[in-house]
């Protein structure tokens, strides 16, 4: 029996909107009391005023492993994700090979079981995500994996994504589909704005992720499945899951803390490391998606980590690859949104706890008695300068290189025993 | 139908006082009484006899076969095609079902009045292969004396370009009284039935009607429970959607008070199919809950490429019956497959082949019996309206 007290914080659960002082008392790595009447017992951690959150849920990483280990394995994203005060991550399929199949689903759980971090997997939609064959969802979801997700290429065939909705209802499986119609966007490295036109880049329009946002809206509706509209970046595409939201449909989405912290003039001068997918829109649309976090029309920000080697990078803007990791900067970026006051930190916090942890089904996101102690440390107004070399992250690919930010991670608690201190 | 017995005991009064009344030993009686019918060399003797008891009897008597009920309820079975379970009332379907016990006798279907379909010619016109029902067809108009000829039409005219049209032309030329229709697409022998001068008989169409699968599958429960379906809870699993038995069965069943349920994967099972009045399930734990009765159907493999469930084996594990899921059901419930089973996909070998629970082997029985009715009453019903 281990006894853990965190004494002098300042306790935030967005899942009941609890905001006050207290005492949180941890046993064998589960809350068993929280609150300002709480009696700490035990070790004790001076929390010094700080808020203590419940850990962040990143439902959208990627790793480079198996198949790519020179990006990121997952020791190192784990590692990287307690640094961010991420303690649990849902890791994407796009592998080599790609996690289509129970063995592979089990081969993450394996190589994650002295993470310091909990780490899910998310199940291919299609085997070698092709798009067209579906791949063994029912047994997946047996073998653990807590949602399913063709990676960055969307579900182009309408019948295949209304059949995957429909097979998956069966086992109340949440399906995630990239909102982003692949005809208009062929050949895109931009939004297509005046900006990207003065630029010479091919851009896609956010009618292309409006498109495809309806078209999914349109199937879960026909097929009662459970729909995650995977990084909309669009005022457009906002829209159109507000309006799914007021009919009662269950569909939920997801956005990139990208894409609440930057917009299309980061790409500026060429910038690669601002290259992302989907591309960085227009400013207009960044307020509307972190108006869409207040309002709680977006369920979740994800980091959308994507580690890539400089080599991947390091090319001309239309060759060079797309993303960004973000384990390490989700969080800061979120506060520093807040500090702007664009963002509210309760909506903000519920985006990446409470929220993804009802979508995933998971326990944790939470503090309440007998939930995991998943917890963070908070001093959300530190400023500190983002150094792409002091990233734990494998890859240093981030478009907040060299930027200010405010309010960090100074603390992580992952099931009771503390894995990241500032 | 056995008829010695009752005139050995309700003439003569038992074997002992029939061998001293007709001087024959006590052995032979007996043989007779066994077999249930009396050599024809005998007849004379026994009518003689008879008459010493107040009985006249006439050869008509030892005729294997007597005539069944054509008419239910006082409803006579008046109907010239068999498309759809939708073209029958229930007494329809009681004299149907009557027919089919009568003939599920051995000794009636092995020696059958061959009069029944004398004369008339029985066209099998198969544009699908299916050797099981096309074959049972077969021997169902030879047991009653029909010319039976089969069209290859999978293998001929049409692939040189004949439309369905031309076929009933060609067809009509050859005067045919019973028309047999297996075709891929839904409506095809309903469009049929409008052209040629015949009775037709729906075996099979694309993904809408099985009316002789159905009508065998009622006969086989109503054997199964002793005549008594009603009340009963079955469960049809699989592949609801490409399914015309299923679809046949969910009217039938509900026509004749059986509970139906549906039990498939949410992708092979039709739109809106909880307006059939029927339960839907999309897990077997809940969906065999209570059942007396699991109909499993066949996994239409080539037409599922990875489209419908993503493999054999996941289909197999959350929709294949095995020992573990059959217990979910009622203890003692039975199992039927319309057949051709896929074993090891939606059904495991030894549940299919385990005789206490399995009623594959009588449906496929069962089959030859329920068609014999089936024309036997078709052709009843035409002698009627030609007279």
């Amino acid at each position: 029996m281990s006894l853990l007290s965190i004494i002098n914080a300042r306790i935030i659960d967005p899942a009941s909107a609890y905001d006050g002082d207290g005492i949180i008392v941890i046993e064998d790595g589960l809350i068993i009391e929280f609150g300002p009447d709480a009696i700490a017992e035990g070790k004790i951690i001076d929390a010094k005023g700080l808020i203590c959150a419940p850990g962040l849920i990143d439902m959208r990483v990627s790793t480079g492993e198996p198949g790519r280990e020179n990006r990121e394995t997952i020791a190192t994203a784990a590692r990287a994700a307690a640094a961010g005060g991420v303690t649990s991550m849902v890791i994407m399929p796009e592998t080599n090979p790609v996690i289509d199949d129970m063995s592979l689903v089990d081969f993450i759980k394996r190589r994650a079981e002295n993470a310091p971090v909990n780490v899910y997997a998310a199940g291919a939609l299609t085997k070698d995500l092709d798009g067209v064959t579906m791949t063994e969802i029912g047994l997946m979801s047996e073998a653990g994996a807590v949602m399913f997700s063709n990676g960055a290429r969307p579900i182009d065939d309408a019948q295949t994504m209304r059949r995957l909705l429909s097979y998956s209802a069966s086992f109340n499986a949440l399906i995630a589909n990239r909102a982003m119609d692949p005809s208009l966007s062929n050949g895109a490295v931009a939004h297509e704005s005046d900006l990207s036109s003065r630029l010479g880049l091919t851009g896609a329009p956010a009618a292309a992720e409006r498109i495809m946002a309806e078209r999914d809206v349109a199937l879960a509706e026909l097929t009662g499945g459970r729909l995650l509209i995977d990084m909309i970046s669009s005022a457009q595409a906002l829209e159109v899951v507000r309006r799914a939201k007021s009919r009662d449909l269950e569909v939920s989405c997801s956005v990139s803390i990208n894409h609440l912290a930057l917009n299309e003039v980061d790409i500026g001068d060429y910038r690669t490391f601002a290259k992302l997918d989907p591309p960085l829109r227009e400013e207009s649309d960044r307020l509307a998606l972190l108006n869409g976090i207040n309002d709680g029309t977006i369920d979740v920000i994800v980091s959308a980590h994507d580690p890539r080697p400089a080599g991947e990078k390091r090319l001309p803007y239309a060759e060079a690859t797309t993303g960004a990791v973000g384990l390490e900067i989700l969080l800061s970026a979120a506060l520093s949104q807040v500090a702007d006051e664009k963002l509210e930190l309760i909506p903000a916090l519920a985006a990446m706890t409470c929220n993804p942890a009802a979508l995933l089904g998971l326990e944790s996101g939470r503090i309440t008695e007998g939930a995991p102690a998943d917890l963070i440390l908070i001093d959300p107004h530190a400023p500190w300068l983002c150094k792409s070399d002091q990233l734990l992250s494998r890859s240093k690919n981030t478009p907040f290189d060299d930027r200010r930010l405010t309010g960090r991670v100074i603390k992580t608690i992952c099931g009771g025993v503390v894995v990241y201190e500032l | 139908m056995a008829y010695a017995k009752s005139i050995i005991d309700d003439i003569f009064g038992g074997i002992r006082p029939a061998a001293r009344a007709l001087d024959k030993s006590a052995s032979t009686i007996q043989g007779w009484y066994e077999a249930g019918t009396i050599p024809q060399k005998h007849w004379e003797d026994v009518i003689e006899h008879a008459k010493a008891f107040d009985h006249y009897l006439t050869p008509d008597d030892f005729f294997p076969v007597s005539s069944p009920a054509m008419s239910s309820h006082g409803y006579p079975f008046e109907k010239l095609h068999c498309l759809t379970i939708d073209d029958f009332h229930r007494p329809d379907i009681e004299t149907l079902l009557s027919l089919g016990e009568h003939y599920l006798d051995l000794s009636v279907q092995k020696s059958p009045d061959r009069s029944v379909l004398r004369g008339k010619t029985l066209v099998n016109l198969f544009f699908e292969n299916s050797t099981r029902t096309e074959k049972s067809f077969e021997l169902a108009g030879k047991r009653l004396g029909a010319d039976v000829i089969s069209m290859q039409v999978a293998s001929s005219s049409v692939k040189k370009g004949e439309t369905l049209l031309d076929t009933a032309t060609t067809l009509n030329a050859m005067n045919p009284d019973l028309l047999v229709v297996r075709h891929g697409s839904s409506g095809a022998p309903a469009l049929l039935s409008q052209k040629v001068s015949c009775s037709v008989i729906n075996a099979g169409d694309g993904m809408h009607a099985h009316p002789t699968q159905a009508l065998l599958d009622a006969l086989t429960l109503r054997q199964a429970f002793d005549g008594d379906t009603d009340g009963l809870r079955i469960a049809i699993c699989g592949d609801i959607l490409h399914s015309r038995v299923a679809r046949s069965n969910v009217k039938l069943l509900n026509m004749l008070g059986v509970e139906v349920r549906l039990v498939g994967p949410p992708t092979l099972l039709p739109t809106d199919v909880d307006r059939w009045g029927v339960d839907v399930f999309h897990d077997m734990k809940t969906g065999l809950k209570g059942c007396d009765v699991v109909m499993m159907l066949r996994l239409q493999l080539e037409r599922m490429s990875g489209a419908f469930v993503p493999s054999k084996r996941e289909y197999f594990h959350f929709h294949g019956l095995d020992r573990t899921k059959l217990a979910y059901a009622k203890t003692g419930a039975k199992v039927m497959h319309p057949g051709p089973m896929n074993r090891g996909i939606e059904i495991s070998s030894d549940i299919a082949d385990d005789p206490d629970i399995s009623l594959i082997t009588q449906q496929v029985e069962t089959g030859v019996a329920m068609r014999m009715g089936i024309l036997h009453a078709l052709s009843n019903a035409q002698d009627g309206v030609r007279s």
